[in-house]
C-alpha cells in the first residue's frame, strides 16, 4: 500500500477498508503466519516432505550399516563427519540415535502432524462447505509449534552428545539417566521439549478440527453425508485430543525424574559405580502411560490414511464408496476400541498375565472392523471403471500393505506368539507395513490427487507411475523379508548381528532388505523432483479434474480467501453417487438437488 | 574430491529427472492429451501392471518362504514351546489363506475392470447379507484364535511348580550374571545398595537363605526335563531375557521382580545331532570361514532383547542343557558365593 496523498488515502480507506483488508495482505501474513486452512495446509505438508526425507536418509544410513557391517562408506563419514561416522563406520550411539530419530520423525512429525496436519487443515472446510477453521489463529499456532517442535528434533544432532537414542519408545530408566548412555543427556532433553511441543500443535489443531467439524457444516450436509475424509480426520482428532494429554503427562513425569530428583519410574537403582536415591517408582507406570497414547497414535496414523482412500478409491472407481455406513461403524469402532488395546504392547515386560488376556481379547476384537474395511475396498472395485492416476495406484497400494501388514497382527495381538517375536525383526516388520508403509501411501495418494487443490497444479503423471511401483514394489521388498528375521530370533535395534554366530546365515536377508531400502529412497528422489516441479510448473488444474461429488471441487481453482466468492454451497445427497442409474454423467455432485421420487444415501 | 563428484551426481540426477517429465509432457502435447490425463491405454497398462504385480507378489512370497524357512530357528527346546509352534502354524495357515484370497481378490479386480470409455461402473453401494457375512466369519475365526491362545497364555504363565529349579538371571549394562538358589533351592535376600565391585548382586550376607547360592557367568547349566524357574532382575535399566530357542521371554524391570519358567526337553548334544540343527550349522560355519571367522558349535543363547545402552546388540549368556547326572556334576564343581574369603573381602 503505498499513497503519497494522505488526506486522500484517509477518504479512500472507509469506502476500500473491506478490499484493503482481503487484497494487500503482507508477505509475512500470507505465507508465513497465515490463519488460512490452504495457507497453512501447505506449511504442513512442506515440513512434512522435507522431515520425511531426512528421516529417510537417516533410515539408509543404518541399513547400510546393517547389511554391511563394519565396511567403510564415505557417505556415512560424508554426512555425519569423524565424530560419528570416522573412516565411514557408524558409531554404535550414533547408529541408536538414527534409528531413534527416524522413528520419531516419521510417527510423529510426518504422519501424525504432517497426514493430519496437511489434509484436516485442507479438506475439512472444503469439504463440509466452511469459509476456513473455527478458529485460524489456533491453526497459525498449530503449525508453528509443529514447525518448532521439527527443528528442536533434528537440534539433537547438532549437540556434543548427540541426539536422544533410547528407541522412539523412550523407556525409562534408560531415558531418565545420563549415566546409561550419550543418548539420554542434552539429546534427550531436546527430545522431551520437542515433544511437548508437538503435544501442544496436535491438541490446537485436533480442537480445531472438532469443532470445525461439528458446528461449519454447510446447509444441508449432515453428519450422514460426509464424506468419509472427514468421518476419519473427525475420529482422528478426537483420539488425539483424549490420548496426547496422557503422552504429555509422561514425558512431564520423565522431565522430573530426570532434572528434579523424583522416582516416578525409577527404583533401586545401581549405575555408574552408584547406587541411586530413588525408590518406589516403576517403569511399568512409564509403559502404561506411553502407549495409552501409543496405541491410539497408531489409528491417529492409519485412520486419515484410510479416509484419504476411501475417497480416492471411490472417485477413481467411480462407484460409491461399498459400504458407506459400515465405513462409519468401523471407523467409530475402531476408534473406541483403540483406547483398550494399549496393553498389547507390554504382555511381557512384568504386567500381571491376567491383565495380558483382556487384552488379547479386545486386540483381536479391534481386527474385525479393520477386516470389514478392507472387504469394503475390495468390493469397491469390483465391477468399477477404474481410472490409473497415480492417487488411485498408491490407494490400492495401501489396501494391500493394510491387509498384509493386518494379518502379521494376529500373531502380535496374541500374546502366547508374542513370546516368542516380542522386539524382534518381527515386530519391526509387521508395525512398517501396516501403519509405516500404509499410511505413507494414503498420504502420497493424497498429495497426488489433492495436488491441483493445494497448488492448483497438476503433478506429472507418468512420474507419479514410476514413483508408485519403485516404491511399492521396495516397500515388500523390504519388509517382507523382514519377517524370517524376527521368527528367527533377531531383536531390533542391534548395532550389528556379528556377535552372534547363531545369525550368520541371515546376513544376506539384510543385504537384500537394504538395497531394497535404496531402491525406495531413489523413488523418492522422482516424487521430491516431481512434488517441487510441478508446484511452479505443472500444468494448471481445470476445475474439477477427476469428475468428483465432493463441495472442494466447486471452488475455483485459485487461492480464495473464504473459498467461495459468493454464497456458500448447499448439499442435497450423499458425497457417493457415482454412476447412478438414470444420470447423464458419471458423477453427481454433492450440491445437484435430488430429483423428484429420487433417493438419497445409496438407496435406488 | 568424492564429495564433489556426490554434487555433481545429485546434480545431474535432478537434471535427468527434469529432462524426463519434460519428454513426458512434449509427448503427450505432441498426442493432443493433457499430460495428466488418464488415457485409456493408461488404464490398460496400469492394469496390466496390476496382473503382474500379484503373480510377481505370489512368486516372490513363495521364493522367501523356500529359501529362508530352512534358516529358521530349530524345534523348540522346551515343553511349552511345542504347544507355541503348533499354534504359531495354526495361526500361519489363517494367515496365508486370508492373504493369498484378498490380495488375490484385490489386484484381480484391479486388473479385471480397468476404465474404459463409454464403459459404466455398477451402481452398487451396499449389501447387508455380504456384509453381515464378512463381519461375524472373522469374529467366530478370531474366537478361535483367541481361545486357543488364551489357553496357552494361561499355561505359560501360570506359577512355576513348587520343585521347579529356582535361578536368578541378574542383568546389568551390559552382561549377564546367573544365581543358583543352591540346596534349600531358595534365594537369599538381596539390596542394590550392598553392590560393590566385589558382590556385584548385592547379596546379603546376614541371610541365611543365601549361604548356599551359587554366582555363575558366560555359561549356564540346567538340567533335561525339570521345570527351571527363572527371576529375573535388572540394577540399571529395563533388559529382556530373550530365550529364542526356548520361546521364552520376559523384561528384567530395575526394582521388581518377574518370572519365567520352561521345562527343557532337548540336552545340547541331542540338539547338535539333529538334521536341522547339522544344516544351520553347515551353513553358518561356511559364512564364517568367508570370513576368516573360526567355526563354532550349535548353542542354546541368551540374549538381550531390550534396548540397553551402547553395547545392547552383544550382551549375551550360554545356555547348556545337561542331563541330570551331567548337570549335577557340573554343579558340584561350583562353589557358594559366600565361601568365607570372598564374606572378608567385601566387608
Amino acid at each position: 500500500m503505498s499513497m503519497n496523498n494522505h488526506d486522500q488515502h484517509a477518504q479512500a480507506h472507509n469506502l476500500h477498508a473491506e478490499e484493503h483488508h482481503h487484497h494487500e495482505e503482507s508477505f509475512v501474513s500470507k505465507y508465513i503466519f497465515s490463519m488460512d486452512h490452504k495457507t497453512i495446509s501447505r506449511q504442513f505438508l512442506i515440513t512434512a516432505v522435507i522431515m520425511a526425507f531426512l528421516a529417510m536418509m537417516m533410515s539408509i544410513l543404518f541399513r547400510l550399516q546393517l547389511a554391511w557391517p563394519g565396511e567403510k562408506f564415505a557417505i556415512i563419514n560424508f554426512i555425519l563427519g569423524d565424530k560419528w561416522g570416522k573412516d565411514g563406520i557408524l558409531e554404535p550411539g550414533m547408529y541408536m540415535a538414527l534409528v531413534t530419530i527416524h522413528g520419531t520423525i516419521m510417527v510423529f512429525m510426518v504422519l501424525t502432524g504432517g497426514l493430519s496436519g496437511t489434509f484436516s487443515n485442507l479438506l475439512i472446510p472444503y469439504q463440509i462447505g466452511a469459509r476456513d477453521m473455527a478458529s485460524g489463529f489456533l491453526n497459525m499456532l498449530s503449525y508453528w509449534f509443529f514447525f518448532l517442535s521439527s527443528v528442536i528434533m533434528m537440534a539433537g544432532f547438532f549437540v556434543e552428545t548427540g541426539p536422544a537414542s533410547g528407541g522412539w519408545t523412550v523407556y525409562p530408566p534408560l531415558s531418565a539417566l545420563p549415566q546409561a548412555m550419550d543418548g539420554s543427556k542434552l539429546g534427550m532433553t531436546l527430545w522431551l521439549v520437542s515433544m511437548s511441543l508437538f503435544i501442544v500443535s496436535s491438541l490446537l489443531g485436533g480442537l480445531n478440527y472438532i469443532v470445525t467439524v461439528l458446528n461449519l457444516r454447510t446447509k444441508g450436509l449432515s453428519m450422514t453425508r460426509l464424506p468419509l475424509t472427514i468421518w476419519a480426520f473427525f475420529i482422528t482428532a478426537v483420539l488425539g485430543v483424549l490420548s496426547f494429554p496422557v503422552l504429555f503427562s509422561a514425558a512431564l513425569l520423565l522431565i522430573f525424574d530426570r532434572s528434579f530428583g523424583t522416582s516416578f519410574y525409577l527404583s533401586d537403582i545401581y549405575i555408574g559405580g552408584q547406587a541411586l536415591e530413588q525408590t518406589g517408582g516403576s517403569p511399568i507406570l512409564y509403559l502404561h502411560l506411553f502407549w495409552f497414547l501409543g496405541h491410539p497414535e497408531v489409528y491417529i496414523i492409519i485412520l486419515p490414511a484410510l479416509g484419504l482412500t476411501s475417497e480416492i478409491i471411490s472417485v477413481n472407481a467411480r462407484k460409491p464408496i461399498f459400504g458407506y455406513r459400515a465405513m462409519i461403524g468401523s471407523i467409530i469402532a475402531i476408534g473406541f476400541l483403540s483406547f483398550i488395546v494399549w496393553a498389547h504392547h507390554m504382555y511381557i515386560t512384568g504386567m500381571n498375565p491376567f491383565l495380558g488376556s483382556v487384552f488379547v481379547f479386545t486386540t483381536l476384537l479391534i481386527a474385525i472392523p479393520s477386516a470389514v474395511k478392507a472387504f469394503n475396498y475390495i468390493t469397491t472395485l469390483w465391477k468399477g471403471n477404474i481410472r490409473y492416476t497415480p492417487a488411485m495406484l498408491f490407494a490400492i497400494g495401501l489396501v494391500s500393505t493394510f491387509i498384509s501388514g493386518g494379518l502379521t497382527g494376529i500373531i502380535l495381538a496374541d500374546s502366547t506368539l508374542d513370546i516368542h517375536v516380542h522386539d524382534t525383526y518381527f515386530v519391526v516388520a509387521h508395525f512398517h507395513i501396516v501403519m509405516g508403509v500404509s499410511a505413507i501411501l494414503g498420504m502420497l495418494a493424497g498429495v497426488y490427487h489433492w495436488f491441483p487443490k493445494l497448488f492448483l497444479r497438476h503433478m506429472n503423471k507418468k512420474l507419479g507411475y514410476i514413483h508408485f511401483w519403485g516404491t511399492f514394489i521396495s516397500a515388500y521388498g523390504v519388509f517382507f523379508p523382514m519377517h524370517f528375521l524376527g521368527l528367527a530370533g533377531v531383536p531390533r535395534r542391534y548395532y550389528n548381528n556379528t556377535a552372534f554366530p547363531m545369525f550368520d546365515n541371515l546376513v544376506d536377508i539384510n543385504v537384500f532388505i537394504t538395497i531394497f531400502a535404496i531402491l525406495a529412497g531413489l523413488a523418492q528422489v522422482v516424487f521430491l523432483f516431481n512434488f517441487f516441479y510441478s508446484m511452479f510448473r505443472g500444468p494448471k488444474s481445470e476445475q474439477n479434474p477427476w469428475n468428483a461429488n465432493t463441495l472442494e471441487w466447486t471452488t475455483p481453482m485459485a487461492n480464495t480467501h473464504g473459498n467461495w466468492p459468493g454464497e456458500l454451497p448447499t448439499v442435497y445427497r450423499w458425497p457417493y453417487d457415482y454412476s447412478k442409474p438414470g444420470k447423464d454423467a458419471d458423477f453427481v455432485p454433492q450440491t445437484i438437488p435430488l430429483t423428484d421420487g429420487e433417493v438419497d444415501g445409496g438407496g435406488h | 574430491m568424492i564429495k564433489f563428484l556426490v554434487y555433481v551426481a545429485i546434480i545431474l540426477t535432478v537434471i535427468a529427472i527434469g529432462y524426463l517429465a519434460r519428454v513426458f509432457e512434449l509427448a503427450s502435447k505432441l498426442k493432443g492429451t493433457k499430460p495428466h490425463e488418464v488415457t485409456d491405454n493408461d488404464n490398460k497398462f496400469m492394469s496390466r501392471m496390476m496382473l503382474l504385480w500379484i503373480i510377481a507378489l505370489f512368486v516372490f512370497v513363495i521364493w522367501n518362504l523356500k529359501k529362508y524357512v530352512p534358516l529358521l530357528l530349530p524345534e523348540s527346546a522346551s515343553e511349552h514351546g511345542v504347544e507355541m509352534d503348533w499354534l504359531y502354524n495354526f495361526n500361519w495357515a489363517i494367515i496365508f489363506f486370508v492373504f493369498a484370497i484378498t490380495q488375490a481378490l484385490l489386484f484381480f479386480f484391479a486388473y479385471k475392470y480397468y476404465g474404459r470409455k463409454g464403459n459404466t461402473a455398477t451402481y452398487f453401494p451396499h449389501n447387508n447379507k455380504i456384509e453381515m457375512i464378512w463381519t461375524v466369519i472373522p469374529a467366530i475365526v478370531l474366537s478361535v484364535i483367541i481361545i486357543l491362545g488364551l489357553k496357552q497364555w494361561n499355561k505359560i504363565t501360570a506359577p512355576a511348580p513348587n520343585d521347579a529349579i529356582v535361578i536368578q538371571l541378574y542383568a546389568k549394562q551390559f552382561d549377564w550374571t546367573a544365581r543358583y538358589a543352591g540346596k534349600d533351592n531358595e534365594l537369599g535376600a538381596s539390596n542394590y545398595r550392598l553392590i560393590t565391585d566385589n558382590n556385584a548382586l548385592g547379596m546379603d550376607s546376614t541371610d541365611s537363605k543365601g549361604f548356599d547360592d551359587i554366582i555363575v557367568r558366560n555359561e549356564i547349566h540346567i538340567p533335561l526335563n525339570k521345570e527351571i524357574s527363572f527371576k529375573l532382575n535388572s540394577r540399571d535399566v529395563i533388559h529382556s531375557a530373550y530365550l529364542p530357542h526356548f520361546r521364552s521371554q520376559m523384561n528384567c524391570v530395575p526394582g521388581m521382580t518377574t518370572v519365567i519358567h520352561f521345562k527343557p526337553i532337548i540336552t545340547t548334544a541331542q540338539m547338535r545331532e539333529k538334521e536341522h540343527v547339522k544344516h544351520l550349522m553347515a551353513g553358518i560355519n561356511a559364512r564364517r570361514a568367508e570370513k576368516g571367522d573360526k567355526p563354532v558349535e550349535f548353542d542354546y543363547i541368551l540374549l538381550c532383547n531390550k534396548i540397553c545402552g551402547n553395547s545392547h546388540y552383544n550382551m549375551q549368556m550360554t545356555i547348556v542343557v545337561d542331563t541330570e547326572e551331567d548337570y549335577k556334576k557340573w554343579l558340584a564343581g561350583k562353589k557358594p558365593f559366600f565361601d568365607k574369603s570372598i564374606t572378608v573381602a567385601s566387608k
